[in-house]
């Protein structure tokens, strides 16, 4: 279950960022990019991402997980392909191995959402 | 009135794992240390490998043992009576080893011997062959084995860890007789996603394999940085 050890990393990532906020904002969604050649399962981090947020400044927060497909480029053929997962990673056409990942391998905290609390924006109306 | 922004972050989730191994490869570097990860799942037969290791290269080599074990020192026991130090770190419930915890391990290494006295250092880590994969600790190669128990489909299955292994074992060879199992369709596999990989099949039980296994283990760190002088 190593979805815990990877949520624990986003929630100190995304705590760093609100404390550095002036008006520490409430945090609606966090916007994850996960690719599928990854060791991470979304539905995991969602189990895990809700029961950490329990109590914390995240509660209610949504986690929105966008996954990106595993894609490779063959350099013998010049041209990308998608390999399958679980059955075939080499060249659909001409089997040269996998050398070449152009995308799937992305863990990243893409942004955040959050809504400014109302006295800030008051303020802001006022000035 | 409800307004939402948003702040663009980009951030990697694994940035802190990652920093904290480079961190520990520095050291590794200063030290002239080799440091392998060694991984794969349960019963593969990881410590098997590390007790013919030492006894064929411990003569030759200052070597560390870093274990990583869930809950018990049985690995580690067994390997400390080959004479070199073992630090045994147990995970709790985590599947793997992070960077954070080597680095634990390095500095209980630190307070009893000069770090420098080392040439190499073994990092076992949890028997699982999916986390470990995506948790780096600072190694300089990455060591996987894959007993032929386990079937042939398990690099397609379990892809990240042989994508990202610089050399596999493929390990009991010995029972080769007794299985429907065929090596050549496990080496394919494993080339589909990785074509620099040194693979060696290896058994324990026999020696197959062991002096092609040794001669690696020189090779690398023979090529390993000599200690960096600070002026």
């Amino acid at each position: 279950m190593h979805e815990t050890d990877m949520t624990k990393a986003l929630l100190m990532t995304v705590e760093e960022w609100w404390e550095s906020q002036p008006d520490r904002p409430d945090i609606e969604r966090i916007h994850l990019i996960v690719g599928q050649f990854t060791c991470v399962e979304p539905a995991s981090l969602q189990f895990a991402f809700e029961v950490q947020t329990r109590n914390t400044f995240l509660e209610g927060a949504e986690l929105v997980i966008r996954e990106i497909p595993l894609i490779a480029f063959c350099h013998t053929c010049q041209q990308e392909y998608q390999p399958v997962l679980g059955l075939r990673y080499a060249c659909p056409t001409c089997r040269s191995p996998m050398d070449d990942i152009r995308s799937g391998r992305e863990l990243k905290i893409d942004r955040i959402e959050y809504a400014q609390p109302a006295s800030t924006l008051d303020k802001e109306l006022i000035s | 009135m409800h307004q939402t922004f948003d702040a663009a972050l980009g951030i990697n989730l694994l940035h802190a794992n990652q920093q904290g191994a480079d961190h520990n490869r520095t050291h590794f570097d200063q030290w002239g240390i080799t440091c392998f990860n060694i991984m794969s799942s349960p019963g593969a037969g990881k410590t098997a490998l590390l007790e013919k290791t030492l006894e064929a290269i411990a003569p030759d080599y200052n070597v560390a043992v870093i274990e990583g074990d869930m809950t018990t020192e049985l690995d580690a026991d067994r390997l400390r009576q080959y004479g070199v130090p073992v630090i045994a770190i147990n995970t709790g419930r985590s599947c793997h080893l992070d960077a954070k915890m080597v680095a634990g391990g390095l500095h209980r290494l630190e307070q009893d011997y000069d770090p420098a006295q080392f040439d190499l250092v073994l990092v076992e880590n949890v028997g699982n062959l999916v986390c470990p994969a995506e948790f780096e600790v600072g190694e300089h190669q990455k060591v996987a084995l894959l007993s032929i128990t386990e079937g042939e489909d398990k690099p397609l299955k379990y892809p990240v860890m042989f994508q990202e292994a610089d050399c596999l074992l493929i390990t009991k060879t010995d029972l080769a007789p007794y299985l429907d199992v065929d090596i050549q369709q496990i080496i394919a596999n494993v080339r589909q996603m990785n074509s620099h990989v040194t693979i060696i099949p290896i058994s324990v039980k026999t020696g197959e394999g062991l002096e092609d296994w040794y001669q690696w283990v020189r090779s690398q760190v023979s090529l390993a940085a000599r200690p960096v002088v600070c002026s």
